[in-house]
């Protein structure tokens, strides 16, 4: 084995060498980005927005180029030729290189804004004033150092998301449901949040919203400024409210019941579209071992208990104690919060227990005493304390830990290190959220069909979720997995047509076999029979 | 504790070991001289290609094994005493068995051409084959050209891997079409049509006459046996199908045809011996199956029928509907049933042929003249639901309620362009009875759940 790795090491060839309209695109799309570096070290450039234009410009074009001279030239199908052979996509020199030049991005970023040229009072300078053009012309603001996080993201998910569309052209899923990614980052996420922010004025206070960011991954949606600010905004102020909370409640499980939690995390996240375009060339890094999904199973969990505990604190510190002046109170709120956990809690013990391995119900158990307890305590604790903490401890704790660290440095940071999933797979509470309806009630799995699959390890290799889809596949049995967010990658690299995302009735859905169809009827009968 | 040892630790000898484990509280030994531990041969082309790392082909990680206690053992068995119930491995290392499995799969053919054993000349089977190939071809400098001489599965694949590192590719393929022994002749031709537009320089009714060499016993060039045509290449990939790799059972006492010769309970003329997989020889063929059959899913089925066998449920290997599947290139095929080339095809089997007038994809429905029961389908680009076609073979329907039916059989991805209506109106005319599609109804796909 070390004998051809090594020969591997020192030739360059196909098809891991680059062609030179690749490097040419390569080194245009760099061009754009050292306009940026210059900015963040102050080099003056007249604030007239064509400096930033061009930067932009040529970072797509640099993307949209390098894509073209790629993929154009190939048949369609499956483009995955030297994945393990490049370094920046086999966390190789480069990878490391990237994942470092990330990673030190999102600390600056989240942490040391100001050498980005964020100015408290006016007068930005560095990038973020290179980027006050466009911030005044969408909201009439300036740019704030997560304009520029923004503009610089939906740059991203569309240059790269045409690089994904000329990559899968062959596979319709994979079309339409980039399209939906691109479209909800640049309208949701991007636009419309800046023109509400230029309808506000005396009478509208409307807060800054994505529409489409649900709690708990927006888990600051229902602090006091922003309820305040709908509230005050009038009946548009309330729709959003409601939206806000009908979203978690109603909406969601509704789709994740019909569709799979892929309505969200693979159509329609940003998260999930930065991971799909951008991330593409990094699903492959994915940890696909069992004490990999372990640790993954109760580090999200965890992180769905902590949003939840803040989220219960937070509110409920700003709830009163009198019923006459607002039907919601502190205790009110609490018990109703109880209840639902208890209802969901007791639904899946009840019903779908048999679904749940044993250390998930240990952990279920577990969790749901936790919370019960510490809400419990709060007949015991001063004003403003509840679980023990501070909720602007909690607060504060959860958006430094998970909100920044988490999603930001280590999440997309880490993208070329340990793949573009780390915080939808590890991290996110929405994704825990959806995944446990997924995992219990829902229509959607990836059928396996029959006998068909040969163990070749495409769709485990290239799931980003890191699930070792293939375990199931050569069992003939269905995938159905909490994490799964329905990208269908798996099904366009399986050379055998194996895997099938789709929706159909709950009866049969988790099929396990241990003799694969094909074989002889009546054995198949004696063996999957239980 | 009865001891089970298996020889090979492929599909077919992984899938027994896992049965067994499952039944019964067994010693259990995998012995394999190719590698540590299982993995998908099938496989080894994406590590070429770059697809995937050599780990990845791997389905069980390594802990899985001393988990379910199956003991693995490196080596190559040189000799078995079925008197003494015992292998000889190589050194002077004894393993001694209670009940012997042997699941030592193929070899890649050769057929006594000039120049076979040539440095630069090699097949496409093993571990070892991949990393001979990585000297032996490793870019397009080192390797200006390669010859590939038989026109299957494995050619194709090997041709495609070539071409993934830019490395000119000569296709010597025997048949005047491609796997027109087995592929009806339009889907053959389309093939060649999809080998041609990959630059692959594709030579039908093609033989290899002699493999040259230099002074070092490198290859250096082949000679064409029709034209005399002699090709510089610096690699020669020898695809012409596989035989049993039992040549060290030859004095054992175990009845050898071709391969080990096997009753349907898989077991050979010896007591306690028994054989499946590749290199298991059928007496007499199962229904339209061939006596050896080399292929993954025969041996997964040999391995799920032979645990049963020794844990007590002594039951006949009676394999269901034959189904298949392939890709070429870019191009996914699956059959189920029966859908013959021109040279097996039998009197009463018609076909009908529907392909797609831009893009690659076609199929082929074989029926039955008299009956018109249907008998089988390949397909070309689109991916067909395993369950439904078995279902209704089992059924025994005719082969107008499958063309009715084909929506609830698709199982292309969401969103995908459906062609059902195309394939039911060319059917029509080709039957000249005006038939009505049926819409795709997921109560019938999944009713048998």
């Amino acid at each position: 084995m070390s004998t051809y790795e090594r020969s591997m090491a020192l030739t360059g060839q196909p098809p891991k060498q680059m062609k030179t309209s690749q490097k040419l695109a390569s080194l245009l799309g760099m061009s754009g980005l050292f306009i940026l570096v210059l900015a963040a070290f102050n080099v003056e450039f007249p604030a007239s927005g064509w400096w930033l234009s061009a930067s932009l410009l040529a970072m797509s074009a640099g993307i949209i180029w390098y894509s073209y001279s790629t993929y154009a030239g190939k048949h369609k199908g499956i483009k995955n030729d030297g994945v393990w052979f490049k370094s920046i996509s086999s966390q190789g020199f480069w990878g490391w290189m990237a994942g470092v030049a990330l990673t030190g991005f999102y600390i600056v970023l989240y942490f040391y804004p100001e050498y980005l040229g964020l100015a408290e009072k006016g007068g930005n300078t560095g990038v973020i004033a290179l980027f006050d053009p466009l911030s005044k012309l969408l909201s009439g603001n300036p740019a704030s150092q997560w304009f520029v996080y923004g503009a610089l993201y939906t740059v991203a998910i569309l240059a790269f998301g045409i690089k994904f569309l000329w990559k899968y052209r062959h596979n319709r899923y994979e079309i339409i449901r980039t399209i939906s990614v691109m479209f909800f980052q640049t309208a949701f996420a991007f636009l419309i949040p800046e023109f509400m922010a230029r309808l506000n004025g005396d009478k509208l206070n409307l807060p800054y919203y994505d529409l489409k960011n649900i709690w708990p991954l927006n888990y600051y949606n229902f602090e006091a400024y922003r309820v305040k600010s709908f509230i005050s905004s009038g009946d548009i102020g309330l729709a959003l409210l409601i939206f806000g909370i009908a979203s978690v409640f109603i909406i969601s499980p509704i789709l994740t019941f019909y569709f799979g939690k892929r309505w969200y995390c693979s159509w329609v996240c940003g998260c999930g579209g930065l991971a799909e375009t951008a991330g593409d060339s990094f699903r492959q890094l994915s940890d696909k071992s069992v004490k990999a999904w372990n640790i993954e199973r109760w580090v999200i969990h965890s992180v769905l208990v902590f949003v939840t505990l803040t989220t219960t604190a937070v509110v409920y510190s700003y709830l009163g104690h009198d019923t006459s002046k607002y039907w919601l109170t502190k205790s009110t709120f609490l018990y109703g919060v109880v209840g639902l956990l208890t209802l969901v809690f007791g639904w899946a013990m009840l019903f779908k227990r048999k679904q749940l391995a044993k250390d998930a119900q240990y952990g279920a158990i577990g969790y749901f005493v936790i919370i019960i307890a510490l809400v419990g305590m709060h007949l015991y604790s001063e004003e403003g304390h509840i679980f023990l903490f501070k909720s602007g401890t909690l607060r504060k704790n959860y958006s430094f830990l998970i909100g920044s660290i988490f999603s930001g440095v280590i999440g997309t940071g880490f993208y070329p290190v340990l793949g573009n999933r780390v915080w939808c797979r590890f991290g996110c509470p929405m994704a825990a959220i959806l995944g446990f309806q997924q995992r219990l009630f829902s229509r959607f799995r990836i059928t396996t069909n029959g006998g068909q699959c040969i163990s070749c390890g495409n769709c485990s290799t290239y799931c980003e979720m890191g699930i070792d889809v293939r375990a199931y596949a050569q069992k003939g049995e269905n995938i159905v997995r909490s994490s799964c967010v329905g990208c269908g990658i798996c099904s366009a690299v399986c050379p055998r047509g194996v895997l099938k995302l789709e929706n159909g009735p709950l009866k049969g859905r988790i099929d396990s076999q241990q003799v694969l169809l094909g074989n002889d009827v009546d054995l198949m009968q004696l063996v999957n029979q239980k | 504790m009865e001891h089970i040892v298996i020889i090979g630790n492929g599909i077919s000898g992984v899938t027994a070991a896992r049965h067994i484990r499952k039944l019964f509280d067994k010693r259990i030994t995998i012995i394999s001289a190719e590698t540590d531990y299982f993995f998908s041969r099938t496989a080894l082309m994406y590590v070429y290609m770059g697809h995937m790392k050599f780990e990845h082909t791997q389905p069980y990680e390594n802990h899985f094994w001393a988990k379910n206690r199956i003991e693995l053992v490196r080596g190559f068995v040189n000799r078995v005493d079925t008197e003494n119930k015992l292998l000889y491995l190589d050194g002077s290392r004894k393993v001694p068995y209670d009940k012997l499995v042997i699941a030592t799969g193929s070899k890649p053919n050769k057929f006594g051409w000039p120049g076979q054993d040539l440095h630069g000349v090699q097949g496409l089977y093993s571990k070892q084959d991949l990393d001979l190939l990585e000297i032996n071809a490793p870019n397009k400098k080192v390797c200006q050209r390669a010859v590939i001489v038989g026109g299957g599965l494995i050619g194709i694949e090997l041709a495609e891997m070539l071409r993934s590192r830019d490395i000119p590719v000569t296709f010597l393929v025997r048949e005047s079409s491609f796997w027109n022994g087995v592929l009806p002749e339009g889907e053959s031709q389309m093939i060649n049509e999809h080998i041609t537009e990959h630059h692959i320089d594709l030579r039908l009714a093609t033989n290899l006459k002699e493999i040259k060499a230099d002074e070092n016993g490198r290859v250096k060039s082949i000679i064409i046996e029709e034209t005399g045509e002699e090709l510089p290449c610096q690699f020669v990939g020898l695809t012409a199908g596989v035989s049993p790799n039992v040549d060290f059972l030859k004095d054992s006492g175990i009845e050898l045809g071709r391969g080990v010769k096997v009753n349907r309970f898989l077991e050979t003329n010896v007591k306690d011996v028994y054989a499946i997989g590749d290199c298991a020889e059928q007496h007499e063929a199962i229904g339209n199956r061939r006596p050896i059959e080399a292929v993954w899913y025969t041996g997964r089925m040999m391995g799920e029928t032979l645990a049963q066998t020794l844990c007590g449920n002594r039951i006949e290997y009676k394999p269901g509907h034959w189904f298949n599947s392939a890709k070429f290139l870019d191009i996914e095929y699956q059959t189920y049933g029966w859908v013959f080339g021109a040279r097996g095809r039998k009197e009463n089997e018609a076909q009908f042929h529907w392909r797609h007038p831009q893009e690659k994809i076609c199929l082929t429905v074989a029926y039955d003249k008299d009956s018109q029961a249907f008998l089988g389908i390949n397909t070309f680009g689109i991916r067909m639901r395993h369950e439904l076609f078995d279902r209704w073979l089992t059924e025994g329907r005719e082969v107008k309620h499958v063309m009715t039916h084909l929506a609830d059989a698709n199982f292309d991805p969401e969103f995908f362009r459906t062609y059902e209506k195309d394939i039911l109106h060319a059917f029509s005319e080709h039957t000249g009875e005006s038939l009505t599609p049926k819409k795709k109804s997921l109560k019938r796909i999944f009713q048998s759940l």
